[in-house]
């Protein structure tokens, strides 16, 4: 395997992600990840330069809505899937700031 | 110490945008609503919501950018930056950072030796702002309120060009002043539509590198950001000193105990993971679309200052502060158009407007009265129906309730009584009534007129005019 | 009617196409009430042999009927599916109704609006039964990766009905629904399909308004029908195109009246199959059904060749870092705070965040969550995503090269006939490779249909797949008619 994912990369990307994995996981996603970017590292014999990457197929452009309001008090629908809810808002862990 | 050091200032100023709805959705972003009353799936992230563009935001966008000088980007995306935080739907916010909408402009500032500088800005992009998140102590948790999540934001990126306080706060002022002029935003610190980050790094005079920035968040005051930059100046210096180096972070004011602190934690990696949003089309800036906004500027402060000076006859003095406040050349602007004398209602705005506003608190976009009121007002005065103390006095009251001064005038009685009978038999009374007076002013006393006039302007509540008080009362004796 | 007559009758309407039935109901022969309970008649027989179905709305649909019914009777609805029932994939919004794209993080959420492609189906008079099983979050081939059970392969139950619309394909099959609909992000609808033996498309990028799909890959994911056969799926995707302007990358289309495609007409039309699609990895009996479907064209009068498409085997590699990078980032919303599942027990915010994601999310999908966060972070955006949207846009011109010789390109869905339950899951990069001959066509925005093509010597079903030019869809649909008129049964 090419690729060698290190124990600070999956810490890292587990932070970027918020996953928690087990250290079973840990060693299995390690593993994944490096064989995923073996095969991706194929990519590398393309040469791509000049070449503009693509992120939309088709060239729709400038889609755009008027600054109307088009939309009501939508409150009690919003929190009807809240985990927890207090005076009409989320609850959540208490924030450091 | 024994170096001299140099204090090196970048601004990123977000302003929010004066739209009438959110950047992606058809949410109200009126102020002040009950929590969550402003919202739809769109900007609660909810799954499988999409956004679509305001298009008002991006010609405001564009008009902030071509009036600070920027190019315009003819080919804009959105960026999706990720980083997780409960005021933050998505758990992305849609940013620029590729392709941001304006790049490499600048605005003159006077600095404090009364040269002139540009300070560069690097870009503007637009993006949305987050909801609200609101601490509740008895629990020991936060809300989320998500009526401010999806409001449009233009960020202003300067370049590192600022070397004061004051130079920051030209700067601001400047900025606030174009984009007031635009209406695209109120700019108010205080209220949060316009906030400013501060990048600050120092470094020995004469030095070619820039020393290591920190950024100071949470600044919602020129004092408070004139504090924070010279707390920090300080604090970089002290470290320097003492053979430390300056960490870059990001640090938040604490403007009630005059210290910032470092806003770290090991879950905030800071790696945004930017790319650009599959959810929205690229931007595609046409000729005839720039053509079209730069058509729509307004006259900018400077051309207005030269228009005052042609038109009216009014001091610089008074130019320079109703100029300075786009709400006060508004107001003057209409109530000369409806008639009133410019020299009036420069007066009216110089001198009691902006005493009460001082007195009050109370912003110049915030004023209540109308020019048209501002107008009937000077014309009661004018065709002397009312005298000058009522005028104020009327004027307070306008103020605060924006009434017609008119139907206001009528319905109190403070008109001046043009009625010849009553004051006849008013000043007949008074003389009546001050013997000694009388006797005075017939012996040649001429002073004595004045204690006369003074009782029948108080018997007739102060709506008469003096100088018929003064015929009368002579035609009398 | 005695119980047995209604039964027969009821067999009957379960194995009708929607087209059939909507006539039937139509004129008077049976009524949506009728048809409803039929359908829901068989899920409860069947389904827990299948499970197809993650939630059924049998008050729901039953209402709908009544509805329905009352609308056709009074002349308001006459178009081609009124009365017909319908199963919807579970990652597509539905008011009210229980939407958890097959994962425990959404295990109790209830939308609170209705995806546009839904509503669409609402005005051409559907019934919605329920929705339908699925890998979770479209994140997989087998169907096996749902947090409520794998689903099984009606034609056989040993075997995956594929995915990730699996549950739609099968509820199609099995005859628990008439017609269904599923999105496809990498061959999400035409691999299983092709797998149950049903037809199954996935339209032009932009085509069907996706609003209220719950996001995978967002310039890669589209709604699309499956169905009994090609008419019913040119009926369906006509009710479900529509430009929308809640979604920005919607596309405004004229040609929409897909069902005037049906006709049997190729002569002349030039076919290119793939040399690449044809290569190593392809099963005999697949490669045997798929060429045999193109000599059935031939003697209809196209012209078939092989060329050489170039870049396949890149497809898959580009495909995964590009779904993986908007996976990673379309799944940040489901954090417990606003829907779905919470953890019980936290230390603080980030803990919470943390905690319910890894129990709400199963393997697959954190493996995808990952691979996405690492390819997007700093210091490796280019040699990653940005490599992979440019051999997306090589990708793309290889095919517009295809398209200036070509009508269409025909070729295999898959490699092999549906595989055996708990076969592919431990090799996920084996199973990437099964999607080689459908991935390039999300890449590409193009419209891929597939059509049954024949069985493999254990009666599993073979799909013929026919990819068009963007915008295609009507040749795509007459070619598979065409077939499908001509082929042999299966």
């Amino acid at each position: 395997m090419a690729n060698i994912i290190s124990d600070e990369t999956i810490e890292y990307v587990g932070i970027l992600a918020k996953l928690e994995l087990s250290d079973e996981e840990k060693e299995k996603a390690k593993s994944d990840m490096g064989r995923m970017l073996d095969y991706i590292d194929k990519l590398g014999e393309l040469d791509t330069t000049d070449v503009e990457p693509m992120s939309h197929v088709f060239p729709v452009e400038n889609v755009f809505r008027e600054d109307i309001v088009t939309n009501g008090d939508e409150k009690e629908r919003l929190l009807s899937n809240a985990p927890q809810e207090k005076d009409g808002m989320f609850v959540v862990p208490r924030t450091f700031e | 110490m024994s170096k001299q050091y140099e204090t090196v200032i970048g601004l990123e100023v977000h302003v929010e945008l004066a739209t009438k709805t959110k950047i992606f959705c058809g949410c109200s972003t009126a102020f002040g609503a009950e929590p969550n009353t402003q919202t739809c799936p769109v900007c609660t992230g909810m799954p499988g919501s999409l956004p679509v563009l305001n298009k008002q935001v991006l010609e405001y966008a564009i008009a902030v950018g071509l009036a600070t000088n920027c190019d315009i980007t003819r080919y804009a995306k959105f960026d999706r930056k990720n980083y997780f935080y409960p005021d933050n739907p998505q758990n992305y916010q849609i940013s620029q950072l590729y392709l941001p909408i304006c790049r490499n402009g600048g605005v003159e500032i006077e600095t404090e030796q009364g040269g002139k500088k540009v300070v560069g800005i690097h870009e503007i992009h637009m993006e949305e702002d987050a909801g609200k998140l609101i601490h509740d102590e008895w629990e020991d948790c936060s809300l989320v309120d998500y009526n401010r999540s999806g409001v449009p934001l233009i960020e202003i990126v300067s370049e590192p060009d600022m070397r004061s306080a004051a130079e920051v706060i030209a700067y601001l002022e400047k900025l606030r002043l174009v984009i007031q002029y635009l209406g695209a935003s109120d700019c108010k610190l205080q209220e949060g539509s316009m906030r400013a980050d501060v990048n600050l790094s120092v470094r020995e005079v004469g030095a070619k590198e820039f020393g290591t920035r920190t950024e100071m968040k949470n600044l919602n005051s020129f004092k408070a950001i004139t504090r924070a930059i010279e707390g920090e100046t300080e604090r970089q210096i002290d470290l320097i000193e003492a053979g430390k180096s300056v960490v870059q972070e990001t640090r938040r004011w604490d403007d009630a105990k005059g210290e910032s602190y470092a806003m770290r934690s090991k879950e905030d990696a800071q790696d945004y993971r930017y790319f650009p949003d599959p959810d929205l089309t690229p931007i595609r800036v046409s000729e005839k679309m720039l053509q079209e906004i730069r058509a729509r500027q307004p006259e900018f402060r400077t051309e207005k200052m030269a228009r005052y000076r042609e038109a009216f006859a009014i001091p610089d003095y008074d130019i320079e502060i109703i100029t300075g406040e786009k709400p006060l050349a508004d107001l003057f602007e209409a109530a000369v158009a409806l008639g009133a004398q410019p020299k009036k209602a420069s007066n009216w705005i110089m001198g009691e407007t902006l005493r009460l506003m001082k007195e009050r608190d109370v912003d110049a976009s915030d004023l209540r009265f109308s020019p048209e009121n501002l107008t009937k007002l000077i014309a009661l005065t004018d065709t002397r129906q009312i005298n000058s103390s009522v005028a104020k006095e009327v004027f307070e009251v306008m103020f605060e309730e924006n009434v017609d001064p008119e139907q206001y005038v009528e319905e109190k009685g403070l008109k001046i009584a043009g009625d010849e009978g009553a004051l006849k038999k008013t000043v007949e009374e008074v003389i009546a009534a001050n013997p000694q007076s009388v006797e005075d002013y017939r012996n040649g006393k001429e002073k004595a007129i004045g204690f006369l006039v003074g009782q029948t302007m108080k018997a007739m509540k102060g709506k008469a005019d003096p100088g018929a008080v003064n015929r009368m009362l002579k035609e009398l004796l | 009617m005695n119980g047995k007559d209604e039964e027969k009758n009821y067999m009957n309407i379960v194995e009708m196409t929607a087209t059939q039935l909507a006539a039937a109901i139509r004129t008077g022969e049976t009524t949506a009430v009728e048809a409803t309970e039929a359908v829901l008649a068989r899920i409860e027989e069947e389904d827990k042999k299948y499970n197809c179905y993650v939630t059924v709305d049998r008050d729901g649909a039953l209402a709908q009927a009544k509805k329905v019914q009352a609308q056709i009777e009074t002349g308001d609805l006459t178009g081609p599916l009124a009365g017909v029932p319908v199963a919807v994939k579970d990652n597509i919004c539905t008011e009210g109704l229980l939407t958890t794209c097959s994962s425990r993080i959404l295990h109790n959420f209830v939308p609170t609006y209705t995806a546009e492609a839904v509503k669409n189906l609402h005005k051409a008079g559907a019934v919605i039964l329920g929705k339908t099983n699925m890998d979770e979050f479209a994140m997989g081939s087998t169907t096996e990766t749902s947090a409520y059970g794998p689903t099984k392969n009606p034609r056989n139950t040993a075997h995956v009905p594929g995915g990730s619309s699996g549950g739609s394909a099968a509820a199609v099959a099995a005859g628990e629904c008439i017609y269904a609909i599923g999105s496809d992000t990498g061959g999400s609808i035409r691999q299983p399909a092709s797998y149950c033996g049903v037809v199954g498309m996935k339209p032009t990028y932009g085509t069907v308004s996706r609003y209220g799909l719950i996001a995978y890959g967002s310039s890669l994911d589209q709604i699309g029908p499956l169905t009994k056969d090609v008419t019913d799926c040119a009926a369906v995707l006509a009710a479900l195109a529509s430009h929308d302007p809640k979604d920005s990358t919607s596309v405004s289309r004229e040609d929409t009246d897909f069902s005037t495609a049906l006709t049997e007409d190729v002569k002349g039309l030039r076919i290119g199959i793939p040399n690449d699609y044809l290569g190593e990895g392809l099963n005999d009996e697949v490669r045997t059904a798929v060429l045999q479907a193109a000599d059935v064209l031939k003697e209809k009068g196209a012209v078939v060749e092989r060329f050489d498409l170039s870049l396949v085997e890149y497809a898959i590699p580009a495909y995964y870092t590009i779904a993986a990078a908007e996976a990673s980032s379309n799944l940040e919303r489901f954090d417990g705070i606003k829907y779905g599942y919470r953890t019980e027990a936290y230390a603080g915010l980030h803990n919470m965040y943390k905690k319910s994601r890894s129990e709400g999310f199963g393997e697959e999908v954190k493996r995808r969550i990952m691979l996405g966060s690492f390819v997007l972070s700093s210091g490796y955006y280019d040699a990653y995503y940005l490599k992979a949207l440019k051999v997306k846009a090589l990708i793309k011109k290889a095919f517009d090269e295809a398209f200036a010789k070509y009508d269409l390109i025909l070729g295999p869905v898959a490699p092999t006939t549906a595989p055996k339950l708990g076969e592919s899951l431990s090799d996920p990069i084996q199973m990437y490779l099964g999607d080689i001959y459908t991935i390039a066509v999300n890449l590409a925005g193009l419209p891929g249909i597939s059509v049954p093509c024949g069985q493999d010597d254990r009666g599993l079903p073979i799909g013929l797949q026919l990819i068009g030019d963007c915008f295609q869809e009507k040749k795509l649909l007459r070619v598979a008619y065409t077939y499908e008129q001509h082929g042999k049964k299966f």
